[in-house]
């Protein structure tokens, strides 16, 4: 239905699309969700018993590159979205797809910095940063990862036809979910990474 | 519109008028694909900065502030921007923003009563 209705959306109480409303409400609440284990991992970063410590593992230029391709992703987004409300779909379709695989870039990034960390001996289970820095950066990259699906059924719906410049919202709330994902990551590239004990 | 005329139409309402010159005038306030890009630059900028920084040897205290201050900045521009809380109705920022000092406060008591420390 949604599909159908597009912008012209059904009448709410508010005058605003529901679902825009909604979209927000829960990025209001995520904020909440990260700002607690951004604040659990600077508690106990610094209050492990045995190494490894952050210092020991961060590479700082790799992350950037990471950060940097996560930042990008945001501006491909939001030039899919500002095709699409012009009416440009092939424009949204390729910058749908060019959001997608640089979020696999960055999935990848953080799929070798996982591994390299466990090669050096931290695990969930080693120490406090461990446990606080796999579960923050984890979670993340898990909203990545639903973000990418997202994008990618996006992009395969496009393909059938069933995204116009009427129904833009549907790109715009994926949108909104992609650039929270990447406001989040701004944040802990700089609290976890680059501010350290 | 009675919901059995709402129900025969296969559940969608008639687009309005008003309401396709409303969403009009909310698109055509987005800014353009080029100020996106610049938007995209100045961000990018940014980034190499807080790298630069963090290289620089500055005073903990310092780099602590000019990172936080960067960082700051880049959250700002991509929720007003890209996100299009710049450009759209007062409860869409009402709704994040009541989120976003909940946990910011959240955040400050925790840190402030169990002792952890940014600095």
């Amino acid at each position: 239905m949604a599909q159908a209705v597009g912008t012209a959306h059904l009448e709410t109480s508010t005058g605003l699309d529901n679902r825009k409303l909604l979209m927000w409400l829960f990025l209001g609440s995520e904020c909440l969700f990260f700002g607690s284990l951004i604040a659990a991992y600077l508690l106990y970063r610094d209050r492990s018993v045995s190494g490894p410590h952050p210092g020991d593992l961060f590479d700082i230029p790799f992350t950037s590159v990471s950060a940097f391709v996560l930042l990008m992703s945001s501006v491909s987004m939001v030039l899919a979205l500002a095709a699409i409300q012009r009416g440009n779909v092939r424009g949204m379709q390729i910058w749908l797809f060019t959001t997608a695989v640089l979020g696999l870039l960055f999935l990848s990034g953080q799929a070798f910095e996982f591994t390299e960390f466990n090669h050096e001996g931290l695990s969930l289970s080693t120490n406090l940063f461990g446990t606080t820095f796999f579960v923050l950066t984890g979670f993340h990259g898990a909203h990545v990862t639903i973000g990418v699906l997202i994008l990618l059924s996006l992009f395969t719906v496009s393909l059938q036809g069933r995204i116009q410049q009427k129904n833009s919202l549907n790109v715009e709330l994926a949108g909104l979910y992609w650039h929270f994902v990447d406001i989040v990551w701004i944040v802990i590239f700089t609290l976890v990474y680059l501010i350290q004990p | 519109m009675t919901l059995a005329e709402y129900r025969r139409r296969g559940g969608v309402e008639p687009a309005r008028e008003e309401e396709n010159v409303a969403d009009a005038d909310h698109v055509e306030k987005h800014p353009g694909p080029l100020e996106y890009a610049q938007i995209g630059s100045i961000l990018a900028i940014i980034t190499g900065v807080e790298v630069a920084i963090y290289y620089l040897g500055l005073a903990h205290a310092l780099l602590v502030v000019g990172l936080l201050v960067l960082s700051a900045t880049k959250f700002s521009m991509v929720v007003l921007w890209f996100m299009h809380l710049k450009f759209d109705h007062r409860l869409f920022s009402t709704m994040f923003i009541l989120g976003f000092i909940l946990a910011l406060s959240i955040f400050t008591v925790v840190l402030a009563t169990v002792g952890g420390k940014l600095v």
